[in-house]
């Protein structure tokens, strides 16, 4: 047995490595080399496709667009972003973007519980209900307006057949358009929702739900102050997903709304959400401001995120 | 308090009968351990109990109600689960508290039998503390405190202590049984430990494949097992069980006469337990494999000659027998030590010396 201090049993444990230094350099360089080839392909993607573009958008963002392609992009700095920003119609944007994910979010993160807790029974057949729960997840955008722009067709529609006159059309009102594709929105997120939280559920520990059981809460006590709390990581987990599919939604409004033909300037105003207002002026070739824009979206994503992680993250529990 | 009486209860999963037909009465006020290996049905039969699992077939009966179709919160028991099951996201008062909460009490009772709960079993200054701040067995103890917090008519346990380590284990084995004392509250323990079952119950009820074995005392259980299979899961380790032979009133074992006895000729079972064994000068011929010392006792793990194990425990200061050493095996003459088991069904042969 070797008695001495730390130091000396570091001095005698790196003596071989000092010796053999230049082989182990080699080796050390060889795997990593190997590291960097395996990540090569997944870098070169990330470059070309999120990397380049990001810079490059902020690039736009400062540089004012040419009316003909081709001619010189003068530098404007901060100056095109600032106007963008304060611009009615940026505000505009905003208000529609909040009341669109402040009320298709909850609903959403909501239904998908409801629909989880119903489907995590141990009932025959219950495989199918939970297919069909799950199918907004994997319903494609386009199919979804179709289906609510027909069901809330004022001559046609669903309301229509029971007799409840909607003329012009929900989806053709300046006051209840934005609250329509903020429902259909919950109802696409529902999906997902619902996925995320039936793998919550069956991943809480079974003995402490029986354990309250046999303490004497009613089926409605353990939901609430058992279930639930141990549940917010799951909860807290699909709200920031639902807030960033929200706030990147597009279809929804370009299909319903934009693409139909059927709105009018205060429809198209009101529900012009940010992500739509984006391809708008990318479409009439206003790159910069499309930029300008995209830099907007980010931050406001990046601060609701940041700030759902700070206030949520207290009320959340997350197990040992 | 009460008595609970299970009355031809079955509980199957599938095809899997993991319950059997049980029928057997837990005594009010009584510790009953419910003792098997694993897959033997003992944690299925005290979650009926509980509520927890659906009754098949049968009755089951708390006091005198007949609780088939009442839901656990309404059969007034307590559990505590092997895994503890604690609440994570409350603290330990209000894990304590928190079956108090379902019932009226008002504040002032519930401090008071928190606080005394969480007294008996020293957990006054944890009180504050989350379970995931608790080390293992300070959760095990919240658990319990959970459970004696109220006094309802049964406490289940569901191997509380299996996933304690060996010292914290006996000591809380010791305070399980003198809380049980305490509060004379009918409890049944489920444990697949044979030292458990036989240190705590008043009572073991061993279950194999869903069937009830024996239920009885546990010193009764150990001196009378009912068949081979009690015999050879009671003790550590179990009963010597090898074929044997009776003629003219003489059992035998490879050929060699061990004692007379009263029962018919023809095939048995032998059982002698390695305690009422030694090695002697004469007697069954065997072989030594190898010896284990546990410490004040050593095991001598021998072959006899038709291939069958045999195990005979000594004292330490003995001579012990070298590997692969001819010796030969006596039985201590107390009248008690050898047990006859019928050959086929593995019955106890009351014919027994």
């Amino acid at each position: 047995m070797i008695i001495g201090t730390p130091a000396d049993a570091e001095a005698v444990l790196q003596l071989p490595r000092r010796r053999r230094g230049g082989a182990v350099r080699k080796e050390r360089w060889k795997e990593y080399g190997l590291g960097y080839l395996f990540i090569l392909p997944a870098f070169l993607i990330f470059g070309v496709f999120t990397f380049y573009p990001f810079v490059k958008n902020f690039w736009l963002a400062a540089h004012e667009t040419p009316l003909y392609p081709g001619n010189p992009a003068p530098y404007v700095g901060i100056h095109q972003f600032t106007t963008t920003v304060t611009s009615s119609m940026f505000l505009q944007s905003l208000e529609s973007t909040a009341i669109f994910t402040v009320i298709a979010v909850p609903i959403g993160v909501f239904l998908g519980l409801a629909l989880a807790v119903i489907a995590n029974q141990r009932l025959k057949g219950i495989a199918f209900f939970r297919l069909v729960f799950s199918a907004t997840a994997v319903t494609g955008v386009a199919v979804a307006a179709v289906i609510f722009g027909t069901l809330l067709s004022p001559t046609n529609g669903l309301l229509q057949s029971w007799g409840i006159d909607t003329a012009p059309g929900i989806a053709q009102s300046p006051g209840w358009a934005l609250y329509a594709v903020s429902g259909i929105q919950a109802w696409q997120f529902m999906g997902l929702s619902f996925i995320i939280m039936l793998a919550g559920l069956q991943s809480l520990p079974e003995e402490v739900l029986e354990a309250a059981r046999t303490d004497g809460a009613s089926t409605w006590t353990v939901f609430w102050r058992v279930t639930v709390p141990l549940m917010s990581p799951t909860i807290f987990f699909a709200g920031v997903i639902g807030t960033i599919i929200a706030l990147q939604s597009y279809g929804v409004v370009d299909i319903l709304i934009a693409s139909s033909g059927q709105g009018s300037q205060a429809v198209y105003t009101h529900t012009n959400l940010l992500i739509n207002y984006i391809y708008d002026e990318i479409y009439n070739r206003q790159f910069g401001v499309a930029a300008c824009l995209a830099i907007a979206l980010f931050l406001i994503t990046l601060v609701v995120t940041a700030v759902q992680f700070r206030v949520l993250a207290k009320r959340v529990h997350y197990g040992n | 308090m009460a008595e609970v009486r299970f009355d031809g209860v079955t509980k199957t999963f599938g095809d899997v009968k993991a319950v059997d037909n049980l029928t057997m009465t837990v005594e009010n006020g009584e510790f009953l351990v419910l003792l098997g290996p694993s897959g033997c049905g003992k944690t299925t039969a005290l979650r009926m109990i509980a509520g927890l699992e659906e009754i098949s077939a049968g009755s089951l009966y708390i006091g005198d109600d007949e609780v088939n179709d009442i839901p656990p919160k309404d059969r007034d028991i307590a559990m505590v689960f092997q895994s503890y099951a604690l609440y994570p996201h409350l603290t330990v008062r209000r894990n304590i508290e928190f079956p108090l909460r379902q019932k009226d009490y008002d504040k002032a009772e519930r401090d008071a039998r928190v606080a005394k709960a969480a007294a008996t079993l020293q957990l006054t200054e944890l009180l504050d503390r989350k379970p995931g701040q608790l080390s293992g067995g300070q959760r095990q103890r919240v658990a319990l405190a959970r459970a004696i917090v109220r006094q309802p008519r049964v406490y289940l346990m569901d191997e509380p202590l299996s996933n304690l380590d060996a010292i914290l284990r006996t000591q809380t084995r010791a305070d399980i049984v003198a809380i049980q004392q305490e509060l004379a509250t009918t409890t049944v323990f489920v444990t697949h430990d044979q030292v458990e079952a036989m240190t705590m119950g008043h009572r073991i009820a061993v279950l194999s494949g869903g069937q009830l074995q024996q239920v009885g005392p546990p010193v009764e259980l150990y001196e009378r097992p009912a068949n081979t299979f009690v015999a050879g899961f009671l003790g550590n380790p179990g009963m010597n069980l090898v074929a044997g032979e009776v003629a003219d009133g003489v059992v035998s074992v490879n050929g060699t006469a061990i004692r007379e006895v009263r029962a018919s000729n023809g095939p048995v079972t032998v059982g002698a337990r390695p305690e009422t064994l030694r090695l002697a000068p004469e007697g069954l011929v065997a072989t030594a494999s190898f010896t284990e010392v546990l410490g004040a006792d050593v095991l001598v793990l021998c072959t006899l000659p038709s291939g069958e194990r045999f195990i005979v425990r000594q004292a330490l200061d003995r001579p012990r027998p070298q590997s692969g050493e001819a010796i030969h095996i006596a039985v201590v003459d107390d009248g008690k030590a050898l047990h006859l088991f019928d050959i086929a069904s593995g019955g106890r042969l009351e014919a027994s010396p």
